[in-house]
């Protein structure tokens, strides 16, 4: 039942929309825009590792923040323990 | 050389064509030489909101397809001598305008302008990003409200990556002009303020362009609210604005209404 008294008990609603606003444009800037720049790096440092150790491809991950006017890169990649270490551990 | 500006927002209906026209104006009147284009293929309103809607002969296809001359598809403002208007077309197909063609027109517009102002369409496709290709500057549209926001950012994202700037590397001016503007709904925490849509779009701020009825009243005679209420609160924001834009620093201010009352109704009575 609406009553006049709803319009005193009503909430402000813009802090809701900023905090939602903010959440779906941190994801949403880190997939669209991006995605061109993330496909080459992460072709780009696949090759660099590969010249050194055999990694899975699904091992590398490539993410590009934005904050602000800058980005943060985070580059995520699972490394196998090299053969001579696993050797030493063995003996 | 002329700057050339896109006014683009990804949302429709936010102020694209009203801030084109109202900004084109007062740069007019300050005595630079502009033409303002339409890119909205199919839906053209410029030329309506500019009230040069019965003088429309040629349009940018007709230009493209060397069916006309530039110097006849522009028509002269009937009010301010150094303002013109390339119309958009109305009948003819999207696929119409072409890249090639657009960069010819606009390469041939900074020849004769200070500023070219780029009417952009709404949406993130092909019109709008040839609306946007050619700029230097950008004005992203942008009302207090949540998909306007999100769509401005999505724009923010192609102006950045999609455009000639870009594309050589170099970087585009982008600002943000926030329209549609209700001082007391964002006091009452009803509606996303200043602050908030800065915070979250952190691109430099152009202008606040409050709601006012002015705009109505303006479209409905034909004249940018620029010229037809220039002590309007809408008409003084949009002043300022283009003082921003030719690089002067001035104070931010929502100007209001309720302020220039005692002036409007003078303003009116004497004319
Ligand atoms: N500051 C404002 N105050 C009130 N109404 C406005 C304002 N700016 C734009 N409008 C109205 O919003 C509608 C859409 O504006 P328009 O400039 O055509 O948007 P777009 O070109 O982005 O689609 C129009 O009816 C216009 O009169
Ligand atoms: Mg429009």
């Amino acid at each position: 039942m609406s009553s006049i008294l709803d319009l005193f008990r009503r909430r402000p609603t813009a802090n809701l929309a900023r905090e939602r606003l903010q959440i779906l444009l941190s994801h949403e800037r880190a997939s669209a825009g991006q995605e061109g720049l993330i496909i080459t790096l992460r072709e780009e440092i696949l090759a660099v590792i590969a010249r050194h150790v055999v990694v899975d491809r699904d091992q590398v991950q490539v993410k590009v923040e934005r904050t602000g006017e800058s980005s943060i890169l985070e580059i995520d990649v699972t490394m196998p323990i090299p053969r001579a270490k696993l050797r030493a551990a063995s003996c | 050389m002329a700057k050339v500006v896109v006014v683009t927002s990804g949302k429709g209906g936010v102020g694209k064509t009203t801030s084109t026209a109202a900004l084109g104006a007062a740069l007019a009147q300050g005595g630079e030489r502009v033409a303002v284009v339409d890119f909205d293929v199919g839906l053209r309103n410029l030329d309506l909101i500019m009230g040069a809607e019965r003088r429309v002969v040629f349009d940018m296809i007709n230009v493209i397809q060397g069916e006309a001359k530039l110097t006849q598809a522009l028509i002269r403002d009937k009010r301010l001598e150094s303002l013109f208007l390339l119309p958009a077309s109305q009948t003819r197909d999207k696929d119409a305008l072409t890249g090639e063609g657009v960069a010819r027109v606009i390469a041939e517009l900074r020849q004769s302008f200070d500023w070219v102002l780029c009417d952009s369409p709404a949406g993130i496709e092909r019109g709008a990003l040839l609306a946007m290709h050619h700029a230097d500057i950008a004005v992203v549209v942008t009302n207090p409200e949540v998909s306007s926001v999100r769509d401005s950012d999505r724009i923010i994202g192609m102006l950045d990556s999609k455009t000639e700037r870009a594309e050589r590397g170099e970087r585009i001016e982008r600002h943000l002009l926030l329209t549609r503007y209700d001082q007391a709904r964002a006091e009452r925490g009803d509606m996303l303020k200043v602050e908030d849509v800065l915070d979250i779009l952190s691109i430099p701020l152009l202008g606040i362009i409050p709601e006012s009825q002015e705009v109505l009243r303006a479209s409905n005679v034909g004249a940018p609210v620029t010229l037809n209420a220039p002590v309007s609160a809408p008409a003084r924001a949009y002043t300022d604005a283009v003082r921003r834009l030719r690089g002067e620093t001035v104070e931010m201010s929502i100007p209001s209404d309720r302020v220039g009352l005692v002036a409007r109704l003078f303003g009116r009575r004497v004319a």
